[in-house]
């Protein structure tokens, strides 16, 4: 399943941050999403995952195709790996969690409650959500924080199978994950800042 | 849905707050009141019923600000306003695991506590019956409330301002079916404006709630 987006505009609290954005992802390949802090991307990710509409423009597959993870894991520190995982495949409507804790190396862990975990651990956990969604595009923002470097190669190969399998991963990060994937700076993409309203009662000219 | 309710029942026995906690607010409270007004047992029996509304409705607004924000917090709000669940049935099964663990308990419990304020049998029965009708529709507007505040850093304050003024039909028709049932009248029209009530909070608020949830996650 390809991702399209066309003349795609997104805001954060209501200001413009990204404008104009055309293009495609094809089936089987990642996007990285680089630019500086505030160049949009988190803003990019929640507006695919539809936690805010579009200021302009669309992008198809819609959000019910797009699975979204952003720097919170939204994990249960009282409840086990194990439920939590289950509990986000009943949500989505798959059953086996099996794929999930192995492709992420959590079969030891499984049975701890989440809230014991390490931050690494933990972030490993609420990664390996993204499998028991089965939706085939991945929308990630910074999913590497508090990763080792083992964990980050094992992130690595979760998308590298995800994409082998047709699936599509949108992702912004900062470290290279060792995968082929096309890079978009977003910063080409800012959007014009509104012009300032008409001279007359700005301090400067006050004082002067 | 059914994995939300469960989640949310299985969050609170967990976390131990859960079914104990506004259980023994509620008897707290309850107790309070003949410190405050004496020990007489005529003026008890006459103000008991109201105090065990007022009580059981404080218990619920108790764990009101924690029905989302626990959620909001740790990103699982996000990712279930992305998942394939309607937000509305999400905001209708965490307002059923809120009532499942405050107001079902209350029910149950408030006989015992109408013990205290020499409550006659047959009004255990008018108590027990209007707080099964009426507690359900605390916890659907308390969700409301809820969710109208699930962005703000201390939004319980100004979650009990919203939602206690919404509290007061609520609270007037089952206080009045519980007097009037003790005072052997007819009950019948506050008990069904009671259950109109809280037919209608279930039927409209989720969806108030959920796209209340919707403009907060932006």
């Amino acid at each position: 399943m390809d991702l399209t987006l066309t003349e795609l505009a997104c805001a954060r609290g209501g200001l413009p941050v990204l404008a104009g954005l055309t293009l495609s992802v094809r089936s089987g390949s990642i996007l990285v999403l680089r630019g500086p802090n505030g160049a949009g991307k988190t803003t990019l990710l929640r507006t695919l995952a539809g936690l805010q509409p579009p200021l302009a423009g669309r992008f198809a597959p819609g959000p019910e195709a797009i699975a979204y993870a952003a720097h919170a894991d939204g994990l249960k520190p009282t409840l086990t790996v194990a439920e939590n995982l289950r509990f986000w495949a009943a949500v989505f409507g798959t059953r086996d969690i099996g794929p999930a804790l192995a492709a992420f190396d959590l079969g030891a862990l499984a049975h701890r409650p989440a809230g014991e975990l390490s931050a690494g651990q933990r972030r490993r956990a609420g990664l390996a959500r993204l499998l028991v969604t089965g939706r085939p595009v991945w929308a990630l923002d910074e999913p590497t924080v508090s990763l080792d470097a083992a964990a980050v190669s094992r992130f690595g190969a979760a998308v590298a199978a995800h994409v082998a399998a047709g699936g599509v991963a949108v992702i912004a990060t900062h470290i290279d994950l060792g995968l082929p994937a096309r890079a978009l700076d977003l910063t080409a993409f800012r959007a014009r800042a509104a012009p300032l309203p008409a001279a007359g009662g700005f301090p400067d000219e006050a004082l002067s | 849905m059914i994995a939300v309710l469960v989640r949310d029942l299985r969050l609170s026995i967990r976390s131990g707050g859960g079914f104990g906690l506004a259980l023994a607010f509620f008897l707290i409270v309850v107790t309070l009141v003949p410190f405050g007004v004496g020990p007489e047992a005529a003026v008890l029996a006459r103000i008991g019923p109201g105090i065990l509304w007022v009580a059981a409705l404080l218990a619920c607004l108790l764990s009101l600000d924690r029905l989302f924000a626990t959620d909001a917090e740790d990103g699982a709000l996000d990712l279930l306003a992305t998942a394939p669940l309607p937000l509305e049935g999400v905001v209708a099964a965490k307002a059923l695991a809120h009532w499942i663990v405050t107001g079902l308990p209350l029910t149950l419990a408030a006989p015992v506590f109408g013990l205290l304020y020499d409550l006659p049998p047959p009004v255990w029965g008018w108590l027990l019956g209007s707080l099964a009708l009426g507690t359900p529709a605390l916890s659907v507007i308390g969700a409301f409330g809820a969710a109208l505040t699930v962005g703000l850093k201390r939004g319980g304050l100004l979650l009990s301002l919203l939602v206690l003024p919404l509290y007061v039909p609520t609270l007037i028709f089952g206080a009045e079916a519980v007097r009037r049932g003790a005072d052997g009248l007819p009950a019948a029209t506050p008990l069904l404006m009671l259950g109109g009530i809280t037919l209608g909070a279930a039927a409209l608020l989720p969806f108030a709630a959920a796209a209340a949830i919707r403009v907060n996650l932006r």
